[in-house]
């Protein structure tokens, strides 16, 4: 080879460069388009086909944007979504995009890409989110998830207007009309007027199924009735507010009360009992998402038909919904942070969040107060329009409520997760403390939560 | 062996050693060799065991945000709080009476079973088998059904008799025995067939000489057949403490810690502390306390084994 003039160590070498050359300019090529993938990783949603919509939306988006959109559906059974999290955010790996549930983006903010910009446009659009999801996804005044329409839910009352009218001699649907306006004695759905109710249908035989438990429905309803007193345990700056609080006494003796006219094991319940309590006929009320209704429209149709779901009852300081978001966070350690911002606000533009609310049968819940009109609430049924009053209505005048909230959400969490508000009332109702005793215990366990940060 | 420990070798190989050099002579050595074939088993050790621990002590002394080292902290305020020792309380009453009934519920079995003809044991075994087998999540969650607050099928048993309703799981006693129940069926069938194991394995000769002093059978009990499985006990007990005192899915399924955190272990209240609550180095801080607990345990039992040993030899 020498004798051309060309060693064969030229040759390698020019060879070399070349393909060098070659790879590096190279297009992108992938899958469906130049615009890389997507890794999801979103709630794995309690109704059937309440993924469908999001498995469309994703797919459509990523035809439009040639990106590749590939979507996990990660179940909350057995906690898999927050071990998930705890995982990937331990690894520095994994998905673009996951669904983070109520407490867990201001545990993980400093780990999520801060999405200002995206809410901004959103709220332009739509106008404000409700206030419950500005405390719990924006963080150090930065927002650091979005707040998501898969997943998220209110908890009113469904009630067996029947029974309640039978035995309470309240009629609920007059009250609460499908309709955008209020019945006559609407001013009247109290938390007293609750408390009569439940004295009444207990002795019927048909009480309400208000669990006391650990678990998130019973954590939520005993939130909104003290928010509804205006009974914080802990205020915005985290300092705890027990002692000599007139307003948490009252509201720690009206659950008192409220609990003697219970079924007996409602310490024991779960987020499943309620339900059934609704579903087998033996009880009058409960405080649920309209799971609970969609179940008995499958499985005991005669229930169905007779439920209706209203706002909770008023307090002294308001009517308070407990509110249980998901979010839509994406991590800092992404590489496709403004196609993981673009996908998030295509599904969060109004057609996108109705198409998963319908495709839900009226379950998800958009966080923009604007989008609580969709038809769903009105034409689901029977009865039809029993879900009208699920998602908050201006002639509600209810507060989305969160319980702990105003607490800081790092000592919120805590004391959510660890039942602080059910467990005090346990303790005077079940293990028969005073009420001096259990709101000592109360006291002590928040300053364990506030020393440890 | 040669003087410096390695192999001897034999006509050309021996010749060849003495050329080898050192590398290869230390290769040759039978401490080397004794190392090299232990690695996978250290590497598995160091990699499942002592990493995860270390790890483990290492996160419990972080902050919540796991951002700065945080010291004892998450251990004072754990010594502070009430609710955990009120764990730590039912975490050594669920695994002693749980052991205790495990232990006592096979013996009886095995006894019974060692009694019966083999051709007839054989199904007997399988059958009793069956808790075991089972995985215990699934099975926990049919207790759980037959425990139902509002439904539950042992109470509806118990009404057709005229006894009154049994808050299983709605009362602390009731929720904890509920809890000890489902250990003991899960695991008495373990500590059966060990110690049937170790009853066959009891030279019939012993029992001929005690029937020749003429031995009642509660002395043949006490003085042949308990010495000779008293190591098999306690090496069984000894791990049935240690997977009891860890155990998480009965609790988590069935009570949840409730009511009012009188059923929690420190497994389900570590998950609840650390992976619900968030606060994943107080988490490691509640599990950590499983470890001088067991340890103590361990180094009691396997000291008596040790003894025991040393006097049959």
């Amino acid at each position: 080879m020498s004798r051309n003039g060309i060693t064969r160590r030229q040759v390698l070498r020019n060879g070399a460069g070349v393909f060098a050359a070659g790879a590096l300019g190279a297009p992108m090529v992938h899958a469906q388009g130049t615009g890389g993938t997507i890794r999801c990783g979103f709630w794995d949603h309690w109704v059937p086909v309440g993924n469908n919509a999001i498995r469309e939306l994703c797919a459509e988006w990523g035809t439009r944007n040639r990106v590749n959109v590939q979507v996990d559906f990660i179940t909350s059974v057995g906690n898999q979504n927050l071990l998930t999290i705890a995982a990937q955010a331990q690894s520095r790996s994994g998905h673009d995009i996951l669904s983070f549930p109520t407490w867990e983006p201001a545990s993980k903010a400093e780990m999520l890409e801060p999405v200002d910009d995206v809410m901004g446009r959103l709220t332009q659009k739509y106008g404000p989110v409700n206030a419950a999801a500005e405390y719990l996804g924006k963080i150090g005044g930065k927002w650091v998830a979005i707040p998501a329409v898969s997943g998220t839910q209110f908890k009113p009352a469904c009630v067996r207007f029947d029974l309640m009218e039978q035995h309470a001699g309240i009629d609920i649907r007059a009250m609460w009309p499908a309709a955008n306006q209020r019945g006559p004695g609407a001013e009247n759905w109290t938390w007293d007027t609750l408390l009569a109710a439940a004295e009444k249908c207990h002795a019927a035989g048909v009480p309400f199924g208000i669990p006391m438990g650990s678990f998130s429905d019973a954590v939520d309803t005993v939130g909104c009735v003290f928010a509804a007193y205006g009974a914080s345990v802990m205020d915005a700056r985290g300092n705890v507010t027990v002692q000599g609080n007139a307003k948490l006494r009252q509201a720690v003796e009206y659950m008192v009360r409220l609990s003697r006219f219970l079924p007996n094991d409602v310490w024991a319940w779960d987020d499943g009992a309620n339900n059934r309590a609704l579903i087998s006929g033996r009880s009058a009320l409960i405080f649920n998402p309209p799971s609970a209704w969609a179940v008995a429209k499958r499985d005991a149709p005669q229930v169905a038909e007779k439920c209706w779901t209203v706002p909770p009852p008023s307090g002294p300081e308001g009517r308070f919904t407990p509110y249980l978001p998901y979010f839509w966070g994406i991590w800092s350690f992404s590489r496709v942070k403004p196609a993981a911002k673009a996908l998030l606000e295509f599904m969060s533009e109004r057609t996108s969040a109705e198409k998963m609310t319908t495709t839900s049968n009226g379950y998800d819940i958009p966080p923009f107060v604007s989008m609580n009109d969709f038809a769903v609430w009105a034409n689901e049924g029977p009865p039809t329009g029993t879900i009208f009053n699920y998602p908050i209505k201006p002639h509600h005048n209810a507060t989305a409520s969160v319980a702990f909230a105003p607490a800081p959400a790092e000592y919120a969490v805590q004391a959510y997760q660890q039942g602080l508000n059910t467990k005090t009332i346990a303790r005077i109702s079940q293990a028969g403390e005073t009420v001096d005793q259990a709101l000592g215990w109360l006291e002590r366990e928040l300053n364990t939560i506030r020393r440890g940060g | 062996m040669a003087a410096d420990g390695s192999l001897a070798m034999s006509g050309t190989a021996g010749v060849s050693a003495g050329r080898a050099n050192s590398l290869q002579r230390f290769a040759r050595r039978r401490s080397t060799i004794a190392f090299v074939m232990t690695l996978p088993l250290l590497v598995v050790i160091v990699g499942l065991v002592a990493y995860p621990a270390a790890f483990g002590i290492y996160l419990s002394m972080l902050n919540r945000r796991m951002t700065a080292f945080a010291g004892t902290l998450n251990f004072e305020l754990l010594f502070e709080s009430e609710t955990f020792w009120m764990v730590a309380f039912q975490s050594c009453f669920f695994a002693i009476t749980a052991v205790l009934l495990k232990a006592s519920i096979g013996f009886w079995l095995a006894h019974m079973l060692h009694h019966i003809p083999n051709n007839r044991q054989r199904k007997w075994r399988g059958m009793l088998l069956v808790p075991w087998v089972i995985p215990p999540a699934l099975s926990t969650l049919g207790w759980w059904w037959m425990f139902d607050p509002s439904y539950s099928s042992i109470n509806w048993l118990l009404s057709i008799i005229s006894v009154p309703e049994v808050p299983w799981l709605g009362h602390h006693w009731w929720a904890r025995i509920a809890i000890i129940m489902v250990n003991v069926w899960i695991g008495a069938p373990f500590f059966m067939i060990m110690y049937l194991a170790a009853l066959k394995s009891v030279p019939e000769q012993l029992y001929e000489a005690a029937a020749i002093d003429g031995a009642t059978s509660w002395q043949r009990l006490r003085y042949v057949t308990l010495p000779m499985m008293a190591n098999i006990i306690s090496i069984t007990v000894l791990f049935s403490l240690i997977v009891t005192f860890a155990n998480y899915d009965i609790v988590r399924v069935l009570t949840n810690g409730g009511p009012r955190d009188l059923t929690h272990v420190f497994a389900s209240y570590a998950f609840q502390v650390g992976i619900l609550s968030g606060n994943i180095p107080r988490g490691a801080a509640v599990s950590l306390f499983m470890f001088p607990i067991l340890a103590i345990c361990a180094f009691f039992v396997l000291r008596s084994v040790t003894r025991r040993n040393k006097e049959q030899m």
